[in-house]
């Protein structure tokens, strides 16, 4: 790995202005930034931690529903907001193993935008908003392909506002060697409509499979989907699964969220 | 290189660290303690979990400079304060939950992680609680039966995986 200059600021305000200098980038828990800086497929010259500053740890409840840090590790997630999110804890008390738990964290995941990564599907599936040092970015305008965003350079995710449904779960089928998600689905039924998040499965990243979301708006049950054709999205294939078994397995992982909601 | 600072096994350390200086390398080369395995470098293996402030990490992707003021506890630290092996340190001996001893120090730590947070897992608990630590010898079983007898549980009924 390439040596850097390490900087830990305790600001927002602060960490933004480190973020400023040329071939400077930002470090959360590391686990997927550590990783890809020992195969020199990234080498910052500056690294900010973004793990010193409070203001962007922990989970409370607020106007918008659930506000989560984004330096908030997913153990910390899987903890607190068990109480008011349960499938949101669920989620995070799944992501990868205990020790990646204790470091990885929602913002680090959510910049990344890995197409197999968890969180997307909760953010998408939940209309949630995505707070950064400069604006409020909409779920659905966020995401925007294979391991791409609406962020900007130097901008930092600051916090995750999640809207609290009436029911919800997440289904994931794991890659067992690594435990992303072979496919993951998560179903959140909110008074206005249910959304369907799928992660794991399309070319392009996390989507929303619409036609599910329609027929489990007029009815939220199992057999609501039953008829439907998998999803028309390009599906990823690799030697894991085809993207013919991965298209099945969304509506399968789809059906078993229903139930589980 | 700038000063790194934090307690390790109760001992306060200081030394002078690159940013790229990782936790495992800190331990192991800096201040020599090898217990803390390297078996991957990739974050897929555990055989480098050690705890920061309670909670188990993987001390090979995690940055030294990063935890600087943590308290760090690894296998050394494990043992009685006669030198003589811990509790589930002997449950390891005993249930002949380990061959190579390679994953070792990892699985004593994770296993030393969940037990502070459940100190009675059930089987599955025990098993989804060493998910992140891989063993290439002894197919599990007995590590499994280890952590149930160091909790004060039968291990003998332990099904086999
Ligand atoms: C063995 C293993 C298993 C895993 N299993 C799963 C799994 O099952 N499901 C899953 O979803 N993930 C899994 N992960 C990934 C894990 O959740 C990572 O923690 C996560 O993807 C990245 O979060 P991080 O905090 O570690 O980010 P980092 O690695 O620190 O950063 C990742 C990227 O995001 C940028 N970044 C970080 N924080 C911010 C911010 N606040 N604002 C803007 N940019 C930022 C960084 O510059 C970097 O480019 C696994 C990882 C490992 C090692
Ligand atoms: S050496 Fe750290 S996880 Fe394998
Ligand atoms: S005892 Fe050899 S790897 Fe576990």
């Amino acid at each position: 790995m390439h040596n850097f200059q390490f900087v830990k600021p305790t600001t927002v305000a602060d960490a933004v202005a480190a973020l400023e200098h040329d071939g400077a980038q930002a470090l959360s828990g590391g686990q997927t930034l550590i990783p890809t800086m020992k195969q020199r497929l990234a080498a910052p010259e500056v690294l900010v931690s973004l793990t010193g500053i409070d203001a962007m740890k922990g989970v409370c409840k607020g106007d918008g529903g659930l506000h989560i840090g984004a330096a908030t590790p997913h153990a910390v997630v899987a903890r607190e907001a068990a109480a008011y999110y349960p499938a949101l804890a669920h989620l995070a008390g799944h992501i990868g193993d205990p020790a990646v738990r204790s470091r990885g964290t929602i913002g680090g995941s959510l910049a990344n935008n890995d197409p197999s990564a968890c969180y997307p599907s909760a953010v998408l599936a939940s209309d949630a908003v995505v707070v950064t040092n400069k604006r409020q970015i909409a779920a659905d305008d966020y995401f925007q392909g294979l391991f791409s965003t609406a962020l900007q350079l130097g901008e930092i995710i600051t916090e995750i506002r999640f809207p609290i449904p009436e029911r919800a779960a997440y289904v994931k089928f794991d890659q067992p060697a690594s435990r992303f998600a072979l496919v993951g689905v998560f179903v959140a039924k909110f008074a206005g409509g249910v959304r369907v998040a799928v992660t794991g499965a399309g070319e392009e990243g996390v989507f929303r499979w619409k036609e599910a979301e329609a027929a489990l708006s007029a009815g939220f049950h199992m057999a609501a989907i039953e008829d439907l054709a998998p999803p028309k999205q390009r599906m990823i294939g690799d030697l894991h699964g085809t993207p013919e078994y991965r298209a099945q397995m969304v509506k399968v992982m789809t059906k078993r969220a229903v139930g589980a909601a | 290189m700038t000063k790194v600072s934090m307690t390790v096994n109760g001992k306060a350390v200081s030394r002078e660290t690159e940013g790229r200086t990782l936790l495992v390398q800190f331990l192991r080369d800096g201040m020599g303690l090898t217990g803390t395995h390297v078996g991957c470098d990739t974050s897929q293996c555990g055989a480098c979990v050690v705890h920061v402030d309670g909670v188990p990490v993987k001390s090979c992707t995690v940055f030294a400079a990063d935890v600087a003021g943590g308290h760090v506890t690894t296998i050394e630290g494990m043992a009685n304060a006669d030198g003589t092996m811990g509790r589930l340190q002997q449950a390891f001996q005993d249930c002949h939950g380990l061959q190579c001893g390679f994953c070792t120090p990892g699985m004593v730590m994770s296993a030393a992680a969940l037990l502070a947070v459940n100190p009675t897992p059930t089987e599955a608990e025990i098993r989804a609680g060493l998910e992140g630590n891989i063993c290439r010898c002894t197919g599990y079983h007995n590590i499994v039966r280890a952590v149930m007898q160091a909790s004060g549980q039968a291990s003998a009924a332990v099904a086999a995986e």
